[in-house]
């Protein structure tokens, strides 16, 4: 009975859209249907047939996979980095990184990529002023252009990665690593031994976080490419979708997109429960 | 812990650590650092191709110009309204659930678990189409409305999923007492377990405040004509011109969206960080 509300809101704007979502994809649905001019026509699988045979299609899931892979890899390597600096410093600096950090995550990802176009921007920003760089545009090439989101990305997602496996690394026993220490373990075989094994846990819930953010990533690329960089240079799935749908009114292939990305992170989602279940978690 | 560290590290690799901590504290701070001096530069300064990380005579230009706007107070009105509504709705119906699932054994717990997670992954922007749809069958785009329920929606697992974690540190003793005292199950719900788990709800709430607060996807695309009932992010978007943006106005908009996030972050920073690691651990 407690749970009717939650499951009431939830099957309305969670089960049902997505129960559309797969229904349009199989539809004919254009400009034409949303007025109500054409008749919707059952497609089957032509909406999936067009979208596989363009090779736009490909190569921006291609680029979704790199550009997310990126953006996990750096962000864990720079959070957990961080996380073990903050475990080797007195209050102050820990707090005045701790600070900073809190103040990047609590940034809104649109503030955030604005203020970080101004901070790259080839006329008044002050980086291409500081590294010499003249009027060199970060926007226009494509890899530049990946490049200043994914520092953006980074600088907005790292402190989750570092706050959490911070806390991780505080809550090992002092006994467990006294031990160990006591038995002759050396630094590089204290933290292989003993702290990774239990920070395994830890390690797989930011990991999997990164991954379902990271591959969703929409707003950064958005506003900062300007929707998708120069002749859709900067596409990932989600803008991409967004684009379809409802720059060029093709809601079924942009729903067809849309399921796609869902069985991707189904398929994350999968793996995550199986390496829960592993360790033994009980739900 | 102290001991290993303490006694491990040697002093001018100490001293090296603390030192690219504070290096690294100021470069990550930068960004939010040079968007507050940006918006108080004068607009000749902004515009200045050597630019320098300070101003000498701070000026209120660009937030009169943000203020100013058409409507501007209307937009962060709707902001506001829209987030407080979704935090409070939301953590309500979450607390409820997150109840039920720790607290009752039924037939499809595991099952209903499950698909708490995997809504999480579930990619709001995909979701847009079939919601702007919806929201046209019911007549609701246009109104702050189709952005309050979607929200409420996208929030709800995650806070349920995290909010688990408080239920289950109650223990079960109390409410055993609790019944033995001829309290109702209304009564321990409300004036027991709920004020115990209220630190968890405001952990959680900082999620749905943040994601609701920051949407643009839904503003964009659910206001279409009627700008009155446009959010913040809108406004901000105003500023970015074709050919030449307003970048004291982008900043002083900015500024003024992300100082209600960062003044709640920090209220509920050390919650937030217990909420975490209980959320972690379960």
């Amino acid at each position: 009975m407690y749970l009717a509300p939650a499951l009431v809101v939830l099957a309305g704007l969670l089960v049902y859209p997505v129960y559309q979502l797969g229904l349009i994809s199989f539809l004919e649905y254009t400009q034409a249907q949303v007025s109500g001019g054409e008749p919707t026509t059952f497609q089957g699988f032509g909406n999936y047939a067009t979208l596989f045979a363009d090779g736009q299609f490909w190569q921006v899931l291609l680029t979704t996979v790199l550009f997310a892979a990126a953006c996990v890899v750096s962000t864990l390597a720079v959070g957990c980095a961080l996380a073990v600096l903050l475990t080797r410093v007195r209050a102050v600096p820990r707090l005045a990184l701790m600070l900073a950090a809190l103040g990047a995550w609590a940034t809104p990802a649109i503030t955030g990529s604005t203020v970080w176009m101004f901070l790259f921007d080839p006329d008044f920003g002050p980086v291409n002023k500081v590294f010499g760089l003249g009027d060199f545009s970060w926007t226009y090439g494509r890899y530049s252009a990946f490049a200043l989101v994914l520092l953006e990305v980074v600088w907005c997602s790292f402190p989750f990665v570092m706050v959490t496996v911070y806390a991780g690394i505080k809550a090992v026993p002092a006994e467990v690593l006294e031990a160990a220490a006591l038995d002759g373990a050396s630094q590089w075989r204290m933290w292989r031994s003993v702290l990774a094994p239990m920070l395994r846990p830890i390690l797989t819930v930011v990991t999997v976080q990164s991954v379902i953010w990271d591959f969703k990533v929409f707003t950064q690329i958005y506003v900062m490419t300007g929707g998708g960089g120069i002749a859709g240079q900067n596409l990932v799935l989600n803008v991409y979708a967004y684009q379809k749908a409802f720059a060029s009114s093709q809601y079924s292939l942009g729903s067809a997109i849309g399921v796609v990305m869902l069985l991707i992170l189904l398929a994350v989602t999968l793996v995550y429960l199986r390496l829960l279940r592993r360790q033994g978690e009980e739900l | 812990m102290t001991s290993f560290v303490r006694g491990a590290v040697r002093r001018p690799w100490r001293l090296a650590a603390e030192a690219s901590a504070l290096l690294i504290a100021v470069i990550v701070a930068f960004p939010l650092y040079w968007m507050v001096l940006s918006a108080f530069k004068p607009a000749g300064e902004i515009e200045s191709t050597e630019p320098r990380p300070w101003t000498l005579d701070p000026s209120l230009d660009s937030f009169r110009r943000v203020f100013g706007q058409q409507e501007f107070g209307r937009y962060f009105l709707n902001s506001v309204v829209v987030a407080v509504t979704v935090v409070v709705v939301s953590a309500l119906i979450a607390f409820l659930a997150a109840t039920a699932v720790t607290r009752f054994r039924f037939r499809f717990r595991t099952t209903l678990l499950i698909m708490f997670l995997i809504a999480q992954m579930v990619p709001v922007e995909a979701l847009t189409i079939p919601l702007f749809f919806l929201m046209r069958d019911f007549g609701q785009l246009n109104t702050l409305g189709s952005l309050i329920l979607p929200h409420i929606a996208f929030s709800l697992p995650f806070a349920i999923w995290m909010l688990r974690g408080f239920v289950k540190a109650v223990p079960e003793a109390l409410e055993e007492a609790a019944y033995i005292d001829g309290a109702s199950r209304t009564r321990f719900l409300w004036q027991i377990l709920f004020p115990l788990v209220f630190p968890g709800l405001v952990a959680t709430s900082v999620f749905s405040f943040i994601s609701t607060w920051n949407d643009f996807l839904f503003a964009k695309s659910f206001i279409i004509s009627d700008t009155s009932q446009s959010t913040l992010p809108m406004a901000l978007l105003v500023f970015f011109k074709p050919d030449e943006n307003d970048w004291g106005g982008i900043m002083a908009a900015s500024t003024v969206m992300t100082i209600p996030v960062l003044v709640f972050f920090v209220l509920v920073q050390r919650r937030l960080v217990s909420g975490l690691g209980g959320a972690v651990k379960d």
